[in-house]
């Protein structure tokens, strides 16, 4: 295997992370106004996530400085391309992250209140924008032969990746329902359930939808003729075993099932792509591949010395930090105020 | 204006303001855990109070530096594509080893830390606050490395019109990043270090817990002293290599016109950049031959000298860069500086005479100090930043050259306004909670009673 392809597989990691882990905590704060019956609800869920969203983020900011670093054309072409999109995702990560750290400071409603539109809409927006700007790459974009996006905000919100966007957005919230049914207690708990429940039919519906038009709308499934194939088949199967387990109320099997959907599809979407990275909607000679985006080899093979030795160690503490926390937060944990 | 001003200005406003909060969280993180260490190491409770204290306003002051951190990495593919795209080859491996190495680590134990309090034994729990303070001035060398290799390219070659990785030790021993990187941090621990003297010397004046936030004054002078003094001699080191690697940027910073041979420096000049000279200058004779060469004798080269030189090799252009603001800047900094190792020694000279806690007009003296922190910090970056241009990448790539082509300016209007009016929104909030929190003063906390810092 040549440098290249393993820088691609190690961004493909760091998104599949970054997804998984910041899919379920979007999902939280989506939740947050819709399970919690009064504030003490609220602050519980929020805790929920407390100690491990800031580092879940950092998947993301470790992706960005892998492509910048690895592949720097993809990533100067992909940052400004979805120049809007990127900033309202931004934002998003900005206010939500200032909600979370600021919420339980003053006790004011209006403070609160803010807080929590905060938290809501920097979920909300990014768990639906990274389907869009995903959606968007395998569709193919206009890009130019100076490797640059040549096209409009419109032509990011076409139909069919609005669709991609809802499919993000639906499947980080019943992650993130399912993390909530691990982490509280009692009736939040009962509560979450229910909704997760209630969520998977719909969500089957989008994913199905999503499935059906990726036939007419991508590359992708071209390649991959009328029988899926053994990872999209992994997908169907895991996003079925998610309705099974909480059929038999294994909510811990369950929040595992949605996490390898979401793990599985995104696979799905880089390899189908490789060895392009960004392809060209105008013309194949414009399409980015890993060869004519990336680094020189002394850079990648740097790198890969530097990944081998340090995201074992992340791993591991990361999955310690969650070991510490691994009991529910009760209600009971959440100062009178 | 044009993309390209936008761009600039939509650069300068994100990352002045993100280098309000860094630097602070770089001295104020060290602190915080040498607080803690006293408190494990004496188990005097009033240690354990101050932690909690200055622990929280920290964790006010982190959360605006992670947030405007995570622009500073995506704007430079938003923005500055071209620049990318060039420099992507090098400048991307200290950013990735930043996240890699720094941002998990500060990311992870700051939630261990946080919300361990009665989870980790307590040990364990100190370690984490040391694990945050050490990550946090580890991502400043990974990305003085990135800014070192801007101002002083080593280590590249030219391949296809883009700078590759020819020699990745050179770019670690950047003599650059050997100079500008520890001058950097100082002045974070001096900007840390008056945050909890003035916050401390606040409450004493308010007669609050006097006997709790001398301790923290007193850890703070010492830690202040030599932080200011270490920042000093650090910041005349890269100036001696400025003078070599960069003498444009030295000749902008004195508002030298002409080389001079011995060279006078300039204690005050009103500079016209048009006209290219300097009105009504105060000049000490033989002084900047001292500095710069550490001899009475030395040639220090003019901007008109260095524009010709320019000029022959990268073919006609205006290459000197924005005098004025260069010029006053370095004054301002330079100035602050003196101001900050005067008021820690007299603060230590206080404390040997005993009236550290009584002597009010000091006390104040230091509030004021803790915001003119802010103000020196900005002064450096703007000469080092702005005494750069018109380069990016010194002598390599113009900023010009480095913007992003496909980004429309109605596009850059809306993030520069959105972005402003978001930053100036939060600075309103995170400085009435660290008022509000720093009013309460120090917690009560009982022996043997564990609480987290906090509770979302």
């Amino acid at each position: 295997m040549d440098l290249q392809t393993i820088w691609f597989i190690l961004i493909a990691v760091l998104f599949i992370g970054y997804f998984f882990l910041e899919g379920f905590d979007f999902g939280v704060g989506i939740l947050m106004p819709f399970v919690s019956r009064d504030e003490v609800d609220r602050r519980v869920t929020l805790n929920t996530i407390g100690p491990f969203w800031d580092a879940n983020e950092v998947w993301l900011i470790t992706a960005g400085g892998a492509m910048f670093a690895a592949f720097p054309h993809w990533y100067a072409t992909m940052f400004s391309g979805f120049y809007l999109p990127l900033f309202l995702i931004l934002l998003a990560l900005i206010v939500r992250a200032v909600g979370f750290e600021f919420r339980s400071k003053l006790k004011e409603r209006w403070w609160r209140v803010t807080a929590d539109q905060f938290v809501f809409w920097g979920s909300a927006v990014p768990a639906f924008l990274w389907g869009v700007a995903l959606t968007n790459i395998v569709m193919g974009l206009p890009i130019g032969d100076d490797m640059n996006f040549t096209g409009t905000l419109a032509a990011l919100l076409n139909p069919y990746a609005l669709l991609g966007g809802l499919v993000s957005l639906i499947m980080f919230t019943l992650h993130g329902a399912l993390f909530l049914s691990l982490r509280t207690t009692g009736e939040m708990k009962e509560r979450v359930e229910k909704v997760a429940r209630a969520m998977w039919a719909p969500a089957g519906l989008v994913l199905l939808l999503f499935a059906a038009l990726g036939y007419r709308h991508t590359v992708l499934f071209e390649e991959l003729g009328l029988i899926p194939g053994t990872l999209p088949m992994i997908t169907i199967v895991a996003f079925i075993a998610a309705f099974v387990f909480m059929q038999i109320y294994r909510f811990g099997w369950a929040f595992a099932a949605t996490g390898a959907t979401i793990v599985f599809g995104t696979i799905v979407a880089f390899q189908g792509l490789y060895p392009v990275v960004m392809p060209s909607s105008l013309s194949e000679d414009f399409h980015l591949t890993v060869y004519n985006a990336s680094s020189s080899d002394l850079t990648l093979t740097i790198m890969s010395f530097v990944a081998l030795i340090f995201v074992p160690i992340i791993l591991a503490y990361q999955g310690w930090s969650y070991w510490v926390f691994r009991q529910r937060v009760t209600r009971d944990a959440i100062p009178r105020d | 204006m044009e993309a390209l001003e936008l761009a600039r200005w939509q650069f300068g406003i994100t990352t002045v303001y993100h280098f309000i909060f860094v630097p602070l969280t770089l001295g104020l993180s060290v602190l915080v855990a040498i607080l803690q260490s006293f408190y494990y190491r004496t188990g005097d409770i009033h240690y354990k109070r101050l932690t909690k204290y200055f622990g929280k306003l920290f964790v006010i002051i982190f959360t605006l530096g992670i947030v405007t951190g995570i622009v500073q990495e995506f704007q430079f593919g938003m923005n500055w594509s071209e620049y990318s795209r060039f420099v992507g080859d090098i400048f991307g491996i200290p950013l990735a080893i930043e996240a890699l190495m720094a941002f998990f680590i500060e990311s992870t134990f700051l939630g261990l830390w946080i919300f361990g309090w009665n989870r980790l034994p307590k040990a364990v729990h100190l370690a984490c606050i040391w694990l945050v303070a050490i990550a946090s001035n580890l991502s400043a060398v990974w990305i003085l490395m990135a800014n070192s290799w801007m101002q002083v390219p080593v280590g590249y070659e030219i391949v296809g019109g883009r700078a590759e990785l020819a020699d990745f030790v050179a770019i670690l021993l950047n003599e650059r990043l050997l100079v500008q990187m520890p001058h950097t941090i100082l002045a974070g621990f001096i900007t840390g270090g008056l945050f909890v003297l003035g916050m401390s010397a606040w409450m004493m004046i308010r007669k609050q817990q006097t006997e709790i936030f001398l301790k923290s004054a007193k850890i703070a002078l010492v830690f202040t002293a030599v932080a200011s003094i270490l920042t000093a001699t650090t910041g005349h080191d890269q100036a001696q290599d400025t003078v070599q690697t960069q003498p444009m940027k030295m000749a902008a910073m004195e508002g030298l016109w002409d080389t001079e041979e011995p060279a006078s420096f300039s204690l005050f000049a009103l500079i016209d950049q048009e006209e290219r000279t300097s009105m009504r200058e105060v000049r000490l004779p033989y002084m900047l031959s001292v500095l710069a060469h550490n001899n009475l004798t030395s040639e220090v080269r003019g901007m008109n000298e260095l524009q010709a030189e320019m000029e022959e090799k990268h073919g006609p252009g205006d290459y000197i860069p924005p005098v004025a603001i260069v010029y006053w800047s370095f004054r301002i900094m330079v100035g602050l500086g003196f101001l900050f190792i005067i008021i820690s020694i007299r603060g230590l000279w206080l404390w040997w005479r005993g009236t550290l806690e009584q002597h009010t007009r000091f006390q104040k003296a230091t509030i004021i100090m803790m915001f003119l922190a802010f103000v020196a910090n900005t002064a450096g970056w703007i000469v080092a930043e702005m005494g750069r241009q018109p380069w990016v990448v010194y002598e390599l790539l113009l900023t010009a050259d480095g913007v992003s082509p496909s980004v429309f300016e109605s596009s850059i209007w809306i993030t520069m306004i959105g972005f402003t009016i978001v930053y100036g929104i939060l600075a309103v909030a995170a400085f009435y909670l660290v008022y509000y929190y720093g009013k309460q003063g120090a917690p009560e906390e009982q022996e043997g009673v564990e609480t987290n810092l906090h509770t979302y």
